[in-house]
């Protein structure tokens, strides 16, 4: 297939708009014609998982952009980086990676995108809407935006999520296009009148990422949720377990008011059934421990914490009031924290172990004080990827027996 | 001795260039994320047929590419460090492992040819060389022995 290139598309890969913009249109050219586009679409913002340090290649390839005059062409996010530039100090690194790291999250806001440091821009004043076309990287930010507000982008990553940004463009592929976003198989929700509790959206998040490939899947009788962080760690699993970039919930998500809608009058090529068991067994694979071990802290926020989930949190740690010295990290977009902080909302929450985390996140740098103990923590994406990441032992669990747990010092759960 | 003939078979390009090389054949596809090691050229992925070999310098065959898009960066850091392969022939076409090899390219003016083609008959050890047409497309010439191209003295 050949790629068709309007006159604009083709004065950036001439040149005509400076040397960056020519190699990030080059990149996508390349890449459009390696996925067979057709045609170059315009979107109206993008979010760029380029700010964790992975070795010099990245660095340089951002550096170049920013030697070529290089700047985003559409409102652009960045996620977290391997620093909190709020909290200097709270990250421990060597110095000789430091550097790189820094620089790397400052080159991005020299091409122009927002210090946002946040998995979450969907919290932000950058929030897409519906039927937006947009170029984002990060799972759960891709997962969210897909599935919750029905904007449209791939799973884009690696260097090609800037180069959409410095162009404005994306390629007019996958689930940017209508037919590309039809459900393909149906989970049905086999429990009977289920409680909305964060544990359920976490674990069918959990399955359906096992088990959907690269099909997507629709779920059939889930609950009405609280909120939409309950969809937040949902398609959060679904990305750590899988590769799900957009699911749809029947009767909940924008795209899915009926079953029939969400198939877009096809049948499912195939229907599962998710039980009460299948829920505890996902779950139960979360935790590594016994309940009862000795707890050496709590993390909460991943995805970051939204406003909502602070005003659930701030009332149950006063309740709770626990002050066994445990820290409770809380990982948070800058400007929810910010927000918090002109509210007063966090006046002497740090007597109760509160130890706020923004621009990064606490299993992707060096932030814990002590790795030796189990952590708790109600995200199941945390939950699956800590161990392997920083080396600690995790108890899943409700953010009631996390802070719980944190008042009495060791893993304490109530029965599901 | 006579050699036995080469034979050539046309590919298209996803990074146009020149290569040769000794083929490393891999009937399963391999992500460069988590399956090769940058700083050595090493296969680590302890589920691939391929572990311990090493891909520096070879022409790499196998029928597509795999996983996570962080093997963008994985290839483009393997091909500054010069632990990349020469060449990569595959069945398939793969973005992930094409923005790679385009980045370095841009960043380091190495250019490691990206060919999608047959790799039918193709055998570990196989002196292959790719060059590029008038037309834009690749040429991927396969010695059928493991006879040099070039005699090994010529080599650094």
């Amino acid at each position: 297939m050949t790629l068709e290139l309007t006159a604009r598309d083709r004065s950036m890969l001439d040149g005509e708009q400076g040397p960056s913009a020519a190699a990030a249109m080059k990149i996508l050219v390349a890449f459009s014609n390696a996925v067979g586009a057709a045609s170059l679409l315009d979107i109206s913002g993008a979010h760029i998982d380029g700010c964790l340090y992975h070795g010099k290649a990245g660095l340089d390839f951002v550096e170049r952009l920013v030697e070529g005059g290089g700047r985003v062409q559409v409102p652009t996010t960045l996620n977290v980086g391997s620093f909190d530039l709020i909290h200097p100090g709270m990250v421990k690194m060597p110095a000789a990676e430091e550097l790189p790291a820094r620089r790397l999250m400052k080159a991005h806001m020299e091409l122009g995108c927002q210090a946002t440091f946040t998995c979450a821009p969907y919290q932000t004043r950058f929030r897409p809407s519906f039927g937006q076309q947009i170029a984002w990287g990060e799972s759960n930010a891709i997962v969210f935006a897909n599935s919750v507000i029905g904007a449209r982008t791939n799973r884009y990553g690696d260097f090609i999520d800037l180069c959409c940004a410095m162009t404005g463009r994306a390629p007019a592929w996958g689930l940017h296009l209508s037919d590309s976003r039809r459900g393909r198989i149906l989970f049905e929700l086999a429990v009977p009148e289920p409680e909305p509790s964060d544990s359920l959206f976490v674990g069918v998040g959990l399955i359906i990422g096992q088990a959907s490939g690269d099909r997507i899947p629709v779920i059939s009788g889930l609950p009405r949720p609280r909120d939409e962080d309950q969809l937040k760690a949902l398609g959060a699993a679904a990305a750590t377990t899988g590769a799900v970039a957009l699911f749809h919930a029947v009767g909940i998500t924008p795209e899915a008011r009926t079953l029939d809608e969400a198939f877009q009058g096809c049948a499912p090529e195939e229907t599962t059934r998710i039980t009460r068991a299948d829920l505890d067994h996902a779950l139960a694979r979360l935790s590594g421990v016994p309940d009862g071990a000795p707890l050496a802290a709590v993390s909460l926020g991943t995805p970051h914490f939204s406003h909502q989930e602070w005003m659930r949190l701030l009332p149950m740690l006063r309740a709770v009031a626990p002050g066994r010295g445990i820290p409770i990290y809380v990982n948070t977009g800058r400007a929810t924290l910010k927000r918090l902080q002109e509210e007063g909302a966090l006046a002497g929450m740090e007597a109760f172990g509160l130890i706020p985390v923004a621009d990064t996140c606490t299993y992707v740098t060096s932030i814990l004080e002590r790795l030796d103990g189990v952590v708790m923590t109600n995200s199941g994406k945390w939950a699956h990827y800590a161990p392997g990441n920083i080396g600690v032992s995790v108890a899943f669990a409700e953010m009631k027996d996390c802070i719980r747990s944190a008042a009495v010092g060791h893993v304490e759960r109530s029965a599901s | 001795m006579t050699q036995p003939a080469a034979v050539e078979r046309t590919g298209i390009f996803q990074l146009a260039g020149e290569a040769e090389g000794q083929a490393l054949v891999f009937s399963q596809p391999l992500s460069f994320w988590g399956g090769i090691d940058a700083e050595t050229g090493d296969v680590i992925d302890h589920s691939h047929p391929g572990l311990g070999q090493n891909v520096a310098g070879k022409i790499l065959v196998m029928p597509s590419g795999r996983g996570s898009s962080s093997s963008s960066s994985v290839l483009a850091e393997a091909i500054r460090r010069g632990t990349a392969p020469a060449g990569i022939l595959m069945e398939r076409p793969d973005s992930i492992l094409a923005v790679g090899a385009i980045v370095a390219e841009f960043l380091y003016t190495i250019r490691m040819p990206l060919v999608v083609g047959d790799i039918a008959g193709i055998v570990s050890g196989n002196s292959i060389a790719i060059t590029v047409e008038a037309d834009g497309r690749a040429t991927v010439r396969v010695q059928p022995e493991t006879v040099p191209l070039r005699s090994p003295e010529c080599s650094p």
